[in-house]
């Protein structure tokens, strides 16, 4: 089969591997037929994620249809079309048990502070991921859902991360009618947090990112109010500014462990990797949300140590909450609401990039060419 | 402004926001977002048959967090560790947990050595590395690179120039250190 493989930070390149095999009674081969490129996929590609190997296949949001099934799978058979969160997850360990699918641990001989993701490094699990023709995927009576017949392939990418991370980033702000929230990071999963924090109330959404394409997407599609840090010295005073002096009541940082917007931290996390992650989202965020507020991290940072401002956050009373999004969790209650029309989530979708091209389509969403939001990736067999 | 017990005035009421914005408000109650509250255990509701799943056949010795108590049922097989750099992971998973370090240091350092071991092999190969189509740079010409940089005042631009500085440094470093070392060993044979 085709698929993409890492070479090194900054390059990829597309190989023939073999199909994927049965390895547990539990598990299904799916043919992929759309994948998706997410920001998070990039902190890969730059070389930013502790041991990320060369010949992985990247790729955790994926569709497709199943084609092999393990001798103990009973939820799905040959030919099904499924969407399989980005979270590998057994379903009844102590944190499945509870609901945290994303915290599983039963999948990751790696670590214990992460679960199961595919395609994410070893530390993560070591599985390859889903921008390939086909992709192993454990606990398949578990994890992967059947597609509705109402929901085009587009949208059904998006629900395996960006559209469930961004709603669960909502959830995690513990909105209340009338709270104003700031959202930093106007990408796919800004975007649908931002949209979200309607959902639950907000009277005032602010979205906070440098490219201006990007912001005219959060005017559009989030209804949010815009702003541009790179057009104001200090962002986080420009936000007191426009709170009254108080801060937001809620801010959801959208961004992880590549933020811009200070050199010391672009030098020694994103360039150096002495971090595990550029925090100056998150530090914006400790810093612009009122006292007694609530900051909402989705943005994924790798598992070294970052410089965050803890004191400013004990001496406001912050509450700090954050997580891998649970993701199947979230699907019921969205479901509902994209067929009430309160989310198109392809909306986002800029690009459609085969398999073949997939370096370039990293260049381009790496490097934020052609006003590129959301890539997907369309495999060789799937095309 | 004079700070109030008040909480500032919105632009907008609710009701205006609901008239707006399409599903504004069908999540206020808190009951009805699915990840509230963060814990609601019901272990039947996954679609497992299982309390405890089948052990997946371990291949080789595989490696693992010295915080976990045993292997996992279930785990990745891609890309077992080879060579200098398997070594060196191996060696970061056996000696250190992740509360340490130099757990992690030590695996940032086997994926550079891995990069290095791979591209050398990859010389002996009928594919090896091309840096012009594994870095995807044509999408500067076919995605309007410059177009997309230039007068949009964004971030990242105004530290390009300064990047491959950042990154080739250590690298630099590293090898005047190694010419250095070799000429010390040397001067003392």
């Amino acid at each position: 089969m085709r698929a993409m493989v890492y070479r090194g930070p900054y390059r990829i390149r597309v190989e023939e591997k073999d199909v994927p095999a049965i390895e547990h009674p539990n598990d299904a081969i799916v043919r992929v037929t759309r994948a998706a490129i997410c920001g998070s996929d990039l902190h890969l590609y730059h070389g930013m994620m502790p041991d990320t190997r060369v010949g992985h296949t990247f790729g955790h949001e994926f569709i497709g249809e199943v084609h092999e099934v393990g001798p103990s799978v009973q939820n799905l058979s040959v030919g099904d079309r499924v969407m399989v969160p980005f979270n590998v997850f057994c379903g009844t360990c102590f944190f499945c048990a509870r609901g945290l699918y994303s915290n599983c641990h039963n999948v990751n001989p790696n670590a214990t502070a992460v679960g199961g993701i595919y395609g994410y490094s070893h530390t993560c699990g070591g599985y390859d991921g889903g921008q390939a023709e086909y992709v192993r995927v454990p606990f398949a009576d578990v994890g992967p859902g059947l597609i509705p017949d109402w929901m085009d392939d587009d949208d059904a990418v998006l629900c395996t991360d960006a559209l469930p991370t961004g709603y669960f980033g909502a959830q995690l702000g513990d909105i209340v009618e009338g709270d104003v929230v700031v959202v930093f990071g106007a990408g796919p999963v800004g975007l649908f947090a931002a949209r979200s924090s309607w959902l639950m109330g907000a009277g005032r959404v602010i979205v906070v990112d440098h490219l201006d394409y990007r912001l005219d997407k959060a005017r559009t599609f989030a209804h949010a109010e815009t702003i541009s840090f790179t057009e104001h010295g200090d962002v986080v005073r420009h936000l007191k500014h426009l709170t009254e002096g108080l801060g937001a009541d809620v801010v959801i940082d959208a961004v992880g462990a590549e933020a811009d917007g200070a050199l010391l931290q672009h030098v020694t996390a994103a360039k150096l990797k002495l971090q595990g992650g550029s925090p100056v989202a998150l530090n914006w965020a400790i810093d612009s949300v009122r006292k007694g507020g609530t900051v909402s991290v989705v943005g994924a940072y790798g598992p070294l140590f970052s410089a965050v401002k803890f004191g400013d956050a004990m001496n406001k009373g912050l509450t700090l909450r954050m997580n891998q999004c649970p993701v199947k969790r979230q699907w019921p209650r969205l479901f509902e609401h994209l067929r009430n029309g309160y989310f198109k989530p392809s909306d986002v979708i800029t690009h459609h990039v085969p398999l073949e091209d997939i370096s370039e389509g990293y260049h381009m969403f790496s490097a934020k060419l052609d006003n590129c939001i959301k890539p997907i990736v369309i495999p060789t067999a799937a095309a | 402004m004079t700070y109030t017990p008040h909480k500032p005035r919105l632009a907008e009421d609710s009701d205006q926001l609901r008239s707006r914005i399409p599903g504004w408000g069908a999540d206020l109650d808190p009951a009805d977002r699915p990840s509230v509250p963060r814990e609601q255990f019901d272990p039947g509701r996954t679609g497992a048959h299982w309390e405890y799943p089948d052990e997946q056949p371990e291949k080789w010795p595989r490696e693992r967090s010295v915080e976990h108590t045993q292997l996992p049922p279930v785990f990745g097989t891609a890309q077992p560790p080879t060579g200098l750099s398997g070594a060196i992971r191996r060696y970061a998973y056996a000696k250190y947990s992740e509360g340490q370090a130099a757990h992690w240091l030590l695996l940032m350092a086997g994926d550079r050595v891995d990069t290095v071991e791979s591209a050398l092999r990859s010389v002996l190969t009928l594919h090896p590395d091309n840096p012009i189509t594994e870095t995807g740079v044509l999408a500067e010409v076919k995605r309007h690179g410059m177009s997309s940089r230039l007068g949009h005042n964004r971030a990242d631009v105004k530290h390009h120039w300064m990047d491959p500085f950042i990154v080739g440094a250590p690298w630099v470093a590293a090898l005047m250190l190694l010419l250095r070392l070799t000429r010390r060993a040397r001067g003392h044979a």
